[in-house]
């Protein structure tokens, strides 16, 4: 494992081996290693581009479900949440501290769509308790990346 | 018609505003310009240390502080002085904070040097000691350092320099634009050279912060017989990204340090008080902020000096500090004609090295405070322009 290389990808998944190597100082060949032997190993999960779908007029629309979970003896709530996962309407599955169990992010085509998905897969689920939706209106920020405005630099353009 | 030449002072009419203040304009006007050309982090003053900032203001702490500066960011100065070079300094007298690096650095060499005394400084450097030690009377020498020498200063550069007029050396490592630093081995030679003068030191460490080579800055204070005759300059602009807080300080022996708070009292009253109450915030608790900074430009340093590399461009591997300074002497031009010529056809803005001083030249600066996608960029565009003369 090289956390290093880790902190590089998780900024910016295209970096080129090549890339890689400059910047960590390991050679080419240990980085390909490094970085195969991380996604064998299941630590890298996978690689995905951060999108502004709101400029699609096909833009999909998401919301966050609060989920309120009983949780079941022996297994606590890794059941339900196995069972919540594989929905492919379901993008995010968090287990949370606080006045709910799980956060569910549930993405669809229309508002209707998620309402309904809600309404009539998660909530009559087993052992689900009470569901409350939240439709995200606007995206400012997805996994450190801005997805509002361009970055501006007040710097002057030369100083010593 | 008031004649102007007549009324203001020779010696500032002498100063010639740098050669390369017009190519800053062109630079400044272009539209599309990919800069590589600051001397200021890209990193926003880490969050908490503007909350310090905001909440002084908040709690109403609008007015002028002790001349020295609080002496709760004293104390927090002459702790962090300890930790980091193991020399103690009193906060009481022996700790002034100023406004900026660049306030400490005038009055340190206005306290110091007076009418025909000589200062030898370190080249290439940043632009502000020769034209202060003129204002202040004093007689610049420039000690140009060798790419072959790592830039560093050796012994007998120093040695050939010294006169019987010499009266400060000022060293300024890590260094901008080179991005050299000079190792205990390297300052102990130094040591020895000035052990049985009397000439005083301005140590400019205001990119102390900013190493990379696992090699950590070591202060020419901390070695036997110097700390009574150096001036250690330090600030916040680099560490914590804090340039437009001007917040800076000077560590020095109470002799030197209460002749500089005197020119300091009367030109500056003191420094701004918001930015102390900040600064302390920044010496407390801003450890993990500076570390954060330092692993993102090692990467882009590395990323930068190997782009360069690639291009076919010499350049010497920077150990501290944020630019890089390859030689472009294999283009056939100067360092200006590089540089204006670049930013004319690919729009891209770097600083010629004879902003730096004569032995600058043959080089130019490029800064990495920059995100890794715009460094890249910039050196594709570089990569255009240097092909492109070759034809």
């Amino acid at each position: 494992m090289n956390v290093k290389l880790l902190k590089l990808l998780s900024k910016n998944a295209r970096y080129t081996v090549n890339e890689l190597s400059v910047m960590t100082g390991l050679s080419e060949e240990q980085v390909k290693a490094e970085v195969d032997e991380m996604e064998r190993d299941g630590l890298i999960r996978g690689y995905k581009a951060v999108i502004d779908w709101e400029r699609l007029d096909s833009a999909m629309v998401s919301a966050i479900i609060e989920l309120k979970v009983e949780p079941q003896p022996d297994v606590g709530f890794e059941q339900i949440a196995d069972e919540v996962k594989k929905y492919p309407e379901v993008e995010t599955v968090y287990l949370m501290s606080g006045g709910y169990d799980l956060c569910v992010i549930v993405k669809g085509k229309t508002f209707q769509e998620v309402a309904m998905f809600v309404a009539k897969q998660l909530a009559p689920m087993k052992y689900v308790v009470s569901t409350a939706t939240h439709f995200i209106l606007r995206r400012y920020k997805e996994l450190d990346i801005e997805l509002i405005g361009d970055e501006t630099d007040d710097r002057e353009k030369i100083s010593f | 018609m008031i004649d102007y030449n007549k009324l203001l002072n020779p010696t500032v009419l002498e100063i010639k505003p740098s050669g390369i203040r017009k190519f800053f304009d062109i630079a400044a006007e272009m539209d599309d310009v990919i800069s590589l050309g600051v001397g200021e982090p890209d990193f926003q003053t880490p969050w908490h240390i503007r909350q310090a900032g905001i909440k002084s203001l908040q709690d109403g702490k609008t007015k002028y502080t002790s001349n020295w500066g609080l002496i709760e960011l004293r104390k927090a100065v002459a702790d962090y002085m300890k930790e980091q070079s193991g020399v103690s300094y009193d906060p009481q007298h022996e700790i002034l904070i100023s406004v900026g690096g660049s306030e400490a650095i005038d009055a340190a060499i206005r306290a110091i040097v007076g009418a025909g005394d000589e200062v030898l400084i370190v080249e290439p450097s940043f632009v502000c000691y020769g034209p202060i030690v003129r204002l202040a009377g004093g007689v610049p020498v420039a000690i140009p350092t060798k790419a072959e020498n790592r830039f560093r200063l050796t012994a007998e550069e120093l040695k050939a320099h010294i006169t019987d007029k010499t009266k400060l050396l000022v060293l300024p490592y890590p260094g901008n634009p080179t991005g050299a630093i000079m190792e205990r081995e390297d300052l102990e030679d130094i040591a020895e050279v000035l052990r049985d003068t009397s000439i005083a030191v301005i140590s400019d460490e205001i990119y102390s912060e900013l190493t990379y080579t696992g090699n950590r800055h070591c202060s020419i204070s901390s070695i036997d017989g110097m700390k009574e005759r150096t001036v250690v300059i330090n600030g916040f602009s680099k560490a914590y990204s804090m340039t437009g807080w001007r917040m800076g300080y000077a560590c020095g022996p109470e002799p030197i340090l209460s002749q500089m708070t005197k020119i300091h009292q009367f030109a500056i009253m003191s420094a701004p008080t918001t930015s102390q109450y900040a600064a302390i915030e920044a010496l407390k608790n801003g450890r993990n902020d500076i570390e954060k900074m330092v692993e993102e430009y090692d990467m882009r340093r590395r990323l930068m000096v190997n782009g360069f590399r690639n291009l076919g461009l010499d350049c010497f591997e920077p150990q501290g500090a944020f630019y890089a300074f390859p030689s472009i002497k294999s283009s056939g031009m100067s360092s200006e004609e590089f540089c204006e010529k670049l930013l004319y056809s690919k729009k891209v803005a770097i600083v010629p090295g004879n902003a730096f001083g004569e032995s600058g030249e043959g080089y130019v600066r490029a800064s990495y405070c920059y995100s890794v996608s715009h460094i890249k960029e910039a050196l594709r565009r570089i990569g255009e322009f240097l092909e492109d003369i070759k034809k």
